[in-house]
């Protein structure tokens, strides 16, 4: 490509506001993996790297992890390793990755006006089978409509960088709320029911034979497939600028705006929120690292509450009163002394509290 | 689309939350319709296909 051409795209790009700001994506390097950096025998809807739902709703099983293997300028991938395999989909299975976009972040497209303006999605992909891969972009307000593209990996084993452009939607507006309001999905395998009717291109369409339109490969076929991804960037317009990288800390503070969790990992006593025993339970205050998109769920597993003189077991939750910065927790647990001081913690590296807010 | 597997559900004290089985994993859900879970849990009541226990 010429200098001449160069300046130009960015020109372009700094005219569709991708140069200000930032990439849509969140992760979109898979540096950040809160949950674990290998989850194995993986069914139906999951996350490993932040922010990347993965579903299954065939009959295979995946191993998932975050990956040391990746394209040149960088460190991670998502990789999809098919550990049992489902060769022959029925007409509705499929299996997907998914990130999901809210609404609050999305304004400055001006969708819903006649300035609508356009997607510019770049991605490495990586996959020992090569052939024709469905990316779909799916808008959500009253009803589902989505652009279903096709890419191509024609060498196997070997990292390749996609670019795809979507056109904007000029009839609904994007709610200006924390609703899912926009999400991609890169299709790893579907039945006919969602493929049948070819890809969409760069149309909206609410024709379900058209979802996954174009897919023609299934990595969930064999157990000698995988499907590795990173570098996915999302932007302004109708050109790919180079990938934003961002430091691991503000990659960090965006996920946790939707998942965050104590441990995995964390050394044993690991605090976890401080507060005051009543007998067979206590009450505990937890303070989030960041504002989150809503209430969000909690999780966890081997935790502590201590009173002084004595340890006892988390066993289960009596109730708890959650708000987007903040929660009180009443973890039950063995008899501990009415009135006194308590601390919760991590019993060992497996122990873990989780937050989760995701789309 | 998406899928979420329920086994169980029930309130927690003061109906404050409910606590749930999910994918095979014990959580607690907070009564937020923008919570993804209780969505989905308030989906399957609606449709019938869960009952959620009241609080001990």
């Amino acid at each position: 490509m010429s200098r001449a051409r160069d300046f130009a795209d960015l020109a372009s790009a700094y005219s569709d506001g991708s140069l200000a700001g930032p990439n849509i994506i969140q992760n979109g390097d898979m540096a950040v993996s809160q949950r674990g950096t290998s989850l194995t025998s993986q069914t139906g809807t999951f996350y490993c790297v932040d922010r990347f739902k993965i579903i299954e709703s065939a009959d295979a099983v995946f191993t998932v992890a975050q990956s040391s293997t990746s394209p040149e300028g960088f460190n991670n991938s998502l990789k999809i390793d098919t550990t049992t395999a489902d060769s022959s989909l029925s007409s509705a299975q499929y299996s997907s990755i998914v990130q999901n976009q809210e609404g609050l972040n999305l304004q400055h497209l001006n969708w819903g006006t006649a300035n609508a303006k356009p997607l510019t999605i770049s991605f490495h992909v990586r996959s020992n089978v090569t052939g024709t891969y469905c990316l779909l972009l799916v808008a959500k307000d009253a009803t589902v409509k989505y652009q279903s593209q096709t890419y191509t990996i024609d060498s196997a084993d070997t990292w390749e960088k996609k670019v795809l452009t979507y056109i904007g939607e000029t009839t609904t507006a994007i709610p200006d709320d924390n609703s899912n309001s926009l999400w991609i999905e890169f299709c790893l395998g579907s039945g006919t029911g969602y493929t049948s009717g070819g890809a969409t291109g760069q149309a909206w369409s609410s024709d379900t034979t058209k979802y996954y339109g174009g897919q023609g490969v299934n990595i969930m076929a064999s157990t000698s497939n995988e499907f590795l991804l990173t570098g996915v960037q999302m932007e302004v317009g109708e050109v790919a600028t180079p990938y934003k990288h961002e430091s691991y800390g503000d990659n960090l503070f965006r996920c946790q705006r939707y998942y965050w969790q104590f441990g995995t990992g964390d050394p044993q006593y690991t605090p976890i929120g401080t507060g005051v025993s009543e007998g067979s339970f206590s009450n505990i205050d937890i303070f989030y690292p960041t504002k989150m998109r809503a209430t969000p769920t909690i999780a966890y597993s081997g935790i502590q509450v201590f009173d002084g003189s004595t340890a006892e077991d988390v066993t289960g939750t009596r109730g708890s009163s959650a708000g987007l910065q903040s929660i009180h927790f009443q973890p039950n647990h063995g008899s501990l002394v009415v009135g006194r001081g308590v601390h919760a913690y991590l019993t060992g590296t497996s122990g873990y509290f989780s937050f989760d807010s995701e789309l | 689309m998406n899928e979420m597997n329920i086994t169980s559900a029930k309130y927690g004290y003061g109906n404050s939350c409910i606590n749930a089985n999910i994918d095979s994993i014990n959580i607690t859900v907070p009564l937020d319709p923008d919570n993804r879970h209780y969505a989905e849990i308030k989906r399957q009541v609606d449709a019938g296909e869960l009952t959620i226990e009241d609080a001990d």
